[in-house]
């Protein structure tokens, strides 16, 4: 811990138990603004039915020790978001088990959807669950807008397999040329263009989706086909943060007026070695693929975030277990979000070269 | 702290230093050398029982130099006027190749750690430092022995000077040599058993042992220097540990003395690193112990809770639970899984584990660290 937290611990008010959480957020005590507050945000925990009421032991385990980190904060978040891909394959007792597991938070939760929560009944179950796929609300003056942008063509989508489960399949494969490219569709955008009118360009806003609504990688679907038609819708707006999951890694970027921040996932990190294939490679073949850096620590490049939303704008903590812990927030000079240790170059971890 | 390594021949000099076999060089403060003169200065500080409120603890009572330092086979330690602890004595014996001192790791070295035991008020209670200070200035034995360790005498005598002093004994509490050093060091094939072979292949592959209790290419001291929640008593904590760390969080904010807190509640204690870090990694995280002497040193884990060798490796292959049915905690490390190792491969490893004693320690009570040491 930095001595900076422990001298304003031991200066700070009796009243306030502020171990749990990084300076930045602890200040927000003391803000005057009612834009400023917290919220913890879990995502892409993949809980994954093996048979019966047998689970892949690890994914359990990273939402279940989220939700019981989550619980420990303090001060208390305002809510909790999951970001989507709650199930691996969509299926009842695989959402059955994570909204078990996520019942345990102590905080209001906001639901997205995901591709692996949708595609096999497109989200019938998931709405019995946790009600619209997507929607808006607002808190203490921010207006925030959840999104399903993992639609896609109604072609692909009702045509062209022969079951569910084969669709559900397609839509989880990676580099698949069977797959197609998510979206948030026309009726979602009409949507959004009127539940927007009536919000002031002073409101700060934020959206969460489970895709980037930016074009990052096709193939993996790190996409959003018709990302720039929301953009468009969101430009009027001076403060605005995306916040997306589905790609298990650290991001950010500025577009325009937009931020942009993804959140790790509690199961496992993209991307997989295999993806150095993507590029001649003359690493040796693995047989037995590794899904994390270290394969030890099921835990390792995973991890669930806190945030700190202050004068409209998120900043991010990710909490990654044995790893160091990282803030991406918003750097109001550049106007962008930075990484708070690692921005510069001369501070960052060179890659490993050897072996 | 500055930080020389200490040369073979230097150790050499000394005699019962010279390097043991598998282990690798110790490291010693470049502000406290090891002399002679300061060792057995130490050792007399180590033993003495007059440091304590009711003038029965030394350090040597629960770091008994005939049970490898330990104070085997009580379960947690035992201080002044019968008070008990939360927390089984670890070793002294390698504690010289620690990076952090005590299970949380709340000290950074032995010359720290050293000084906490006197104050603390279920170990030697004494209300400050200063009685220590008084006895030795009346007592000649000592004046000679500060004189020739530092050069100081009467009132010039520090509490510094002590803590080195002990340090400096302590840190000659090496010991290598054994059953496995000789076969995976020292080249020696028949050195370890068929079943025990196959225990350090399990402790290799399966087991996953390796990965927190290192070996390395000329040398093992079977420790990674990190934290890690294995189950180990957070699992009986359950809901109740959200109100306790934030109560703690709260009574630390205002100033508790942690070494005092952990010491002395049983469910704070379990809180482990967490106390001293605050990080949630750390909830109900403890240092990986080294696994030398082992089989001498029963019952295992941060607060005894596992009787034998067979519970810790049970344990381990229940994924961190000794009984299948408990509900493990979830701030579980990412490490620990179920294993699926076999019964004979349990049998195996804890044979293993019993070639890790050095030449000369013994376990007080159980038949099986005997057996292992009359195999040797």
């Amino acid at each position: 811990m930095s001595n900076s937290r422990r001298d304003f611990l031991k200066a700070g008010s009796a009243a306030l138990v502020a171990g749990m959480l990084p300076v930045s957020l602890v200040k927000l005590a003391f803000a005057e603004s009612a834009e400023n507050f917290t919220f913890a945000y879990i995502s892409d925990s993949h809980i994954q039915q093996i048979k019966g009421s047998k689970f892949v032991r690890n994914w359990d385990q990273g939402l279940r020790r989220a939700v019981a980190e989550a619980n420990l904060l303090t001060p208390k978040p305002d809510f909790v978001v999951f970001g989507g891909d709650l199930a691996q394959l969509g299926s009842k007792p695989e959402l059955d088990h994570g909204a078990e597991m996520l019942s345990a938070l102590k905080y209001k939760t906001y639901m997205v959807m995901g591709e692996h929560d949708y595609y096999l009944d497109l989200g019938e179950y998931w709405s019995k669950l946790y009600g619209d796929h997507f929607y808006s609300f607002d808190h203490k003056g921010v207006h925030f807008v959840v999104l399903n942008s993992i639609i896609t063509y109604d072609d692909w989508t009702y045509n062209r397999w022969e079951s569910p489960e084969r669709r559900m399949n397609e839509m989880a494969g990676l580099d698949n040329p069977n797959g197609s490219p998510f979206m948030v569709g026309k009726a979602q955008l009409d949507w959004l263009r009127k539940d927007l009118a009536d919000v002031n360009s002073k409101t700060p806003v934020v959206v969460f989706s489970h895709s980037p609504i930016q074009k990052i990688y096709r193939g993996w679907n790190f996409w959003t086909e018709d990302a720039e038609d929301v953009q468009k819708l969101l430009k009027r707006f001076r403060k605005v943060n995306v916040i997306y999951g589905h790609v298990h890694q650290i991001q950010y970027n500025q577009i325009g007026n937009i931020a942009f921040n993804s959140v790790m996932s509690t199961a496992w990190p993209w991307p997989y070695p295999q993806s150095y294939a993507l590029a001649e490679s003359h690493l040796p073949i693995l047989t037995v693929p590794m899904n994390r850096a270290d394969p030890f620590d099921e835990r390792d490049a995973t991890g669930w975030q806190f945030m700190n939303m202050h004068t409209g704008r998120v900043d991010l903590s990710y909490n990654l277990y044995g790893n160091d812990n990282r803030t991406v927030a918003w750097n109001d000079k550049q106007k962008r979000p930075e990484d708070r240790a690692f921005q510069d170059e001369d501070a960052r971890v060179a890659p490993q070269t050897h072996y | 702290m500055k930080h020389i390594l200490i040369l073979p021949l230097l150790l050499l000099a000394f005699g019962s230093l010279a390097q043991p076999l598998g282990l690798p060089p110790v490291s010693i403060p470049e502000d406290n050398p090891l002399t002679p003169e300061k060792i057995a200065l130490g050792k007399k500080l180590f033993n003495d029982t007059r440091f304590s409120s009711d003038g029965t603890v030394s350090c040597s009572t629960c770091h008994d130099a005939t049970k490898a330092f330990t104070d085997s086979p009580l379960q947690v330690s035992k201080g002044i006027n019968g008070l008990t602890g939360t927390r089984n004595a670890p070793t002294v014996v390698n504690a010289a190749y620690n990076k952090t001192q005590f299970w949380d790791g709340r000290s950074p070295s032995l010359e720290d750690q050293a000084q906490h035991p006197f104050l603390n008020p279920v170990e030697m209670g004494l209300p400050s430092h200063q009685p220590i200070l008084d006895i030795i200035a009346a007592d000649g034995n000592y004046q000679e022995a500060f004189k020739s360790a530092f050069g100081t005498s009467g009132q010039d005598i520090t509490m510094d000077q002590v803590l080195k002093a002990i340090a400096s004994f302590e840190r000659t509490q090496v010991a290598g040599d054994s059953r496995f050093d000789r076969f995976y060091f020292g080249g020696d094939s028949d050195a370890l058993s068929d079943a025990e072979q196959r225990g350090l292949t399990v402790f290799l592959g399966q087991g996953r042992c390796i990965s927190c209790h290192v070996i390395e290419q000329d040398q093992a001291v079977f420790t990674d220097h990190k934290f890690h929640n294995i189950g180990v008593g957070v699992n009986e904590l359950g809901d109740k540990i959200i109100p306790l760390a934030q109560a703690f969080m709260e009574a630390k904010a205002k100033g508790i003395d942690v070494d005092v807190a952990v010491l002395s509640d049983v469910d704070t204690s379990h809180l482990g690193r967490f106390a001293v870090t605050e990080e949630l990694s750390d909830l109900g995280a403890f240092k990986t112990s080294t696994l030398r002497n082992i089989a001498v040193t029963a019952p295992y884990m941060h607060n005894g809770s596992l009787k034998d060798l067979r519970e810790v490796v049970v344990h381990y292959n229940n994924g961190g639970a000794l009984d299948e049915n408990t509900v493990i905690t979830p701030y579980l490390s990412g490490g620990i899984r179920p294993l699926n190792l076999s019964d004979e491969q349990i049998d195996d490893l804890v044979a293993f584990l019993e070639t890790l004693t050095s030449p000369g320690f013994r376990a007080p009570a159980t038949e099986t660290a005997q057996a292992a040491i009359a195999g040797n």
